[in-house]
């Protein structure tokens, strides 16, 4: 959005308060942020909910929409834990619409990016690492500690494997965070910088207007990779977050 | 200690490592931005750069965690259980129609089965009966030829008889001729004729010879 003659490629990510709501002191305003969010789930229910009301044993566009995204996750869930981490499916497959879904909202021109915003990935990432914590232990218990102690590396070794296993656990949830965080920060930064440069040369007069469809074709070719990035991250923050529940269901290597 | 006891101290152990490790990330999320306002502080038009505002955090995590509560719910209490309810009804009806369908299609092999089989009876049996027909109209006109031939040489031994009697009925008339001839030359030769006796004797030593 031009902001007196002047792109400004952050001004997208700006959180502005649409009903204001404090409570114990803190601002819990329902903003553009927090109504994304009930869009998405809205966008979601929508499909499993609605898409799924008739039961139809031949499905409609809908439902196979929906029947899609089950079977997505649920391979790619089976595939890296095998039968049993089924138990966790509500969960995953919550967490892989809900960011599907945000971020695919995003690409909408004038639209809200919540995966844009670090809390809010952090939030996810540190849900998912609980999750294998309370879940690993109550499950295994010291067993599930295994997981820091690789087998078969010497014993000199081992005190520096255990730092280095424990480092890469805590890493975890920083990298998950980051990465998604990142990746949609940087696409819509890019987008609103090329799609200026477009608007900022059509507005010079001359040499501008000829130079302008460069950057118009970029913002588009950006714009198709962008949704390949929206699904992508959405997929990488999945399956990674497979991988580490696996950890959680078999600790030690 | 027991191994419930040993299981709830490192619980209780890893919770405080987790609420550490919480709130020192917390605290590094809510001061890295602060830090960063600072060294950008140079007049920046709004404040921090929006992702880094810490101010909007409880906010947003307050309503991450209503919608995100509020989907996780619908969708483990509600919405998979009915699509996995879907698939697995297809898988279901799928699997009942195939095996009637190899049902069907066994019962149609095993009638295909027994049609050859009958068709395979009748033949054998058709093949049976021409066999005996073959036989007894053989048989029959074995028999007719038989008793043609019987007939026939019969009728052959009946005309060879007829043929010897009356060839000796000729050779009968030809000692009479011969007798009488031969009495004649006699008388004609002599003047006397031989008896009748004599000739006759004479006609069949000759005929003997």
């Amino acid at each position: 959005m031009a902001a007196g003659g002047g792109i400004d490629p952050i001004h997208q990510f700006e959180i502005k308060p649409i009903v204001g709501l404090k409570l114990f002191g803190l601002d819990l305003s329902f903003t553009n942020s927090a109504l994304f969010m009930v869009l998405t789930v809205a966008v979601i229910a929508l499909i499993t909910l609605f898409g799924s009301r008739q039961r139809a044993t031949v499905p409609g566009r809908l439902q196979s929409l929906a029947e899609l995204s089950y079977e997505f996750v649920a391979s790619t869930l089976t595939g890296v834990m095998g039968k049993e981490g089924m138990r966790f499916f509500p969960f995953v497959f919550s967490l892989f619409m809900f960011v599907l879904t945000a971020n695919l909202l995003g690409m909408i021109p004038g639209s809200f990016t919540v995966t844009s915003h670090i809390v809010v990935t952090a939030a996810f990432a540190f849900l998912v690492i609980g999750v294998v914590l309370v879940y690993g232990i109550v499950k295994h218990g010291s067993h599930f500690f295994g997981l820091f102690v690789p087998k078969g590396a010497p014993g000199w070794l081992l005190p520096f494997m255990v730092l280095i296993e424990a480092v890469s656990f805590v890493s975890r949830p920083i990298s998950l965070s980051l990465r998604l965080f990142g990746n949609m920060l940087a696409g819509h930064v890019a987008l609103k910088v090329f799609g200026g440069f477009v608007v900022m040369l059509t507005g010079t007069i001359g040499v501008g207007i000829v130079l302008a469809p460069l950057p118009m074709l970029l913002a588009i070719a950006l714009t198709a990779f962008e949704f390949l990035v929206a699904f992508l991250q959405a997929y990488v923050f999945t399956i990674l977050t497979c991988v580490y529940l696996n950890d959680a269901l078999h600790p030690g290597h | 200690m027991s191994l419930k006891g040993v299981v709830m101290q490192i619980g209780i152990a890893t919770n405080l490592v987790r609420t550490t490790a919480a709130t020192a990330l917390v605290a590094a999320v809510f001061i890295l931005p602060e830090v960063a306002l600072a060294a950008s502080d140079t007049g920046a038009a709004k404040g921090a750069f929006p992702p880094f505002d810490s101010k909007t955090y409880p906010g947003q995590l307050f309503w991450l965690a209503v919608s995100f509560g509020a989907l996780y719910w619908l969708m483990s209490r509600v919405a998979l259980p009915r699509i996995g309810g879907i698939l697995a009804d297809r898988a279901a009806a799928l699997s009942r129609d195939l095996d009637e369908a190899a049902g069907a299609q066994a019962k149609a092999e095993a009638s295909a089965k027994a049609y050859e089989q009958a068709l395979a009876q009748a033949q054998s049996r058709a093949q049976g009966i021409a066999q005996t027909a073959r036989e007894t109209s053989a048989k029959q006109s074995d028999e007719r030829r038989k008793t043609v031939e019987a007939e026939l040489s019969a009728k052959a031994s009946q005309a060879e008889a007829s043929i010897a009697a009356a060839k000796a009925k000729a050779m009968e008339s030809v000692r009479d001729l011969g007798a009488e001839t031969a009495a004649a030359i006699v008388e004609k030769l002599t003047g006397k004729a031989p008896s009748a006796a004599e000739a006759a004797k004479a006609i069949d030593s000759a005929l003997a010879r």
